[in-house]
């Protein structure tokens, strides 16, 4: 199949940038989008042309780096998919296809489709961790965890931080990452002794980024590519609602 | 946003019951009319808890196009430079419109002040006969009337479709259970109120109030 894209070029964080155009010919339907891109960055090569930079480790849809906006939609069409595992056969023959990076303040342009997602870095460093080492795994049966709460923890530990969620988010919002991250400690034993602070100092620490604000509208968990819930944003409200009616420095409290 | 929705989601409710009253009447509406102005005496001077209520009612909406405000500036300074290219994949019409249906919302209210509270814009305008003041206004001849009317308060029922799931959501809601309970509550009451409202104006052009 023979395809055009349209592909936002930027030369550095500082340049402007604009859409540029490129015919690709002879893609198969069985390469990956990402396998795709390579061929026209051999092609750019081979013409002297600098190739177009975008990010990508794993290429099989664990390590969150891809970070494509294909034709307005955060990973490509395809539900619940990372722009690396996306195949070629989910487009047809003369399509015009749009990549563009993720956008925003947040996320600024490093080049091309590559953004600098430090920022979710900083939430986590905010208090996304346990702080007191906890050794290695302990017998199953000494802390028990219900399976309902291992079940929604599991499924919000999926995050794997790409930030299609902001990217999607009308309110250019991070608050579904910052929720996963949070609800993956709040719902096991481990996370209990710091849960309160936790959630306040992530929220303090997406808010401080230049995130927007979150309007439940449920873009984030439609664009997410690991499924993560939008009622994992509930949860986060919840916490926060106590942290931010609890008494503090009180002991026992 | 959510407790200042609630707040004003109480008025909806009393505002809407109050008119259905028109069903009963045009005495019995009349003298649910006056017994508003009475309310709360001998406690309080006649006319005091009507300025008491509409103190709070403004508080709640300022607080709460307040808030709005906030988070549409967040929202556009989180994303300086705009997609060349985006698709809404999550078909949410109510939550898309929340911004600027508030705005309509808004309009209408001052509109629906000016006619019916203090009468400038009202065919007839007398305070002592309310009744009279909402059959001059749905008229069939006053069909725009009508129109804004109906536009308004649907506007104001996909307000509540998602603020109602929204409200739920902000205080804590975090089952998917009980996201499934809120989001159909949130559209069951969404409807009743509106139906709640359209009712009278139609039933005036209908000639079934006259």
């Amino acid at each position: 199949m023979n395809l055009t894209l349209r592909i936002w070029r930027q030369k550095g964080p500082e340049d402007k940038g604009q859409m540029v155009t490129y015919q690709v010919p002879d893609v198969s339907p069985d390469m990956s989008f990402l396998e795709m891109l390579d061929v026209l960055n051999e092609r750019l090569i081979l013409d002297g042309e600098e190739p177009v930079a975008f990010d990508h480790d794993c290429r099989e849809g664990i390590c969150g780096m891809c970070s494509l906006m294909i034709n307005g939609e955060a990973h490509g069409p395809q539900r619940g998919t990372t722009a690396c595992q996306l195949h070629m056969r989910q487009f047809k023959d003369g399509d015009t296809i749009d990549i563009e990076p993720w956008r925003a303040r947040a996320f600024p342009v490093v080049k091309d489709l590559v953004v600098n997602r430090n920022a979710f870095d900083k939430i986590i460093a905010a208090g996304g961790y346990v702080t007191a080492p906890t050794g290695s795994a302990p017998e199953a049966h000494s802390v028990p965890v219900p399976k309902a709460d291992a079940d929604a923890a599991f499924e919000s530990a999926a995050c794997i931080g790409c930030g299609a969620c902001v990217a999607a988010c009308p309110n250019g919002s991070g608050m579904l990452f910052t929720a996963a991250k949070i609800t993956q400690l709040s719902l096991l034993p481990q996370g209990q002794p710091e849960r309160y602070t936790r959630v306040i100092g992530m929220v303090d620490a997406h808010d401080e980024a230049g995130f927007g604000g979150c309007t439940n509208i449920g873009e984030c968990a439609a664009a997410c590519p690991k499924g993560i819930p939008l009622n994992t944003i509930g949860r986060l409200n919840r916490d926060f609602l106590k942290a931010t009616s609890k008494r503090a420095g009180t002991p026992g409290s | 946003m959510a407790v200042t929705g609630i707040i004003l989601v109480l008025f909806l409710i009393a505002h809407m019951l109050g008119n259905l009253k028109i069903f009963t009447g045009e005495e019995a509406f009349n003298h649910y009319a006056h017994w508003l102005r009475d309310l709360g005496t001998p406690l309080l001077a006649p006319g005091w808890y009507l300025w008491l209520q509409r103190t709070v009612l403004m508080v709640a909406v300022l607080a709460h196009i307040g808030a709005a405000t906030v988070l549409a500036l967040r929202a556009r300074a989180a994303r300086p430079v705009a997609y060349a290219h985006r698709r809404k994949i999550h078909v949410n019409y109510a939550a898309r419109t929340m911004r600027w249906g508030g705005v309509i919302i808004l309009l209408f209210v001052i509109y629906h002040i000016l006619d019916l509270t203090t009468g400038t814009l009202n065919p007839v305008g007398d305070s002592t006969r309310p009744h009279s003041n909402v059959v001059a206004d749905f008229a069939p001849e006053r069909w725009y009337v009508t129109l804004f009317y109906t536009l308004a308060v649907v506007t104001l029922g996909f307000h509540l479709r998602h603020g109602a799931f929204s409200a739920f959501r902000s205080l804590g809601q975090q089952t998917p259970k009980g996201e499934r309970r809120a989001r159909t509550a949130a559209l069951v009451f969404a409807v009743v109120l509106t139906a709640g409202y359209l009712v009278v104006p139609f039933a005036v052009l209908t000639g079934l109030v006259a």
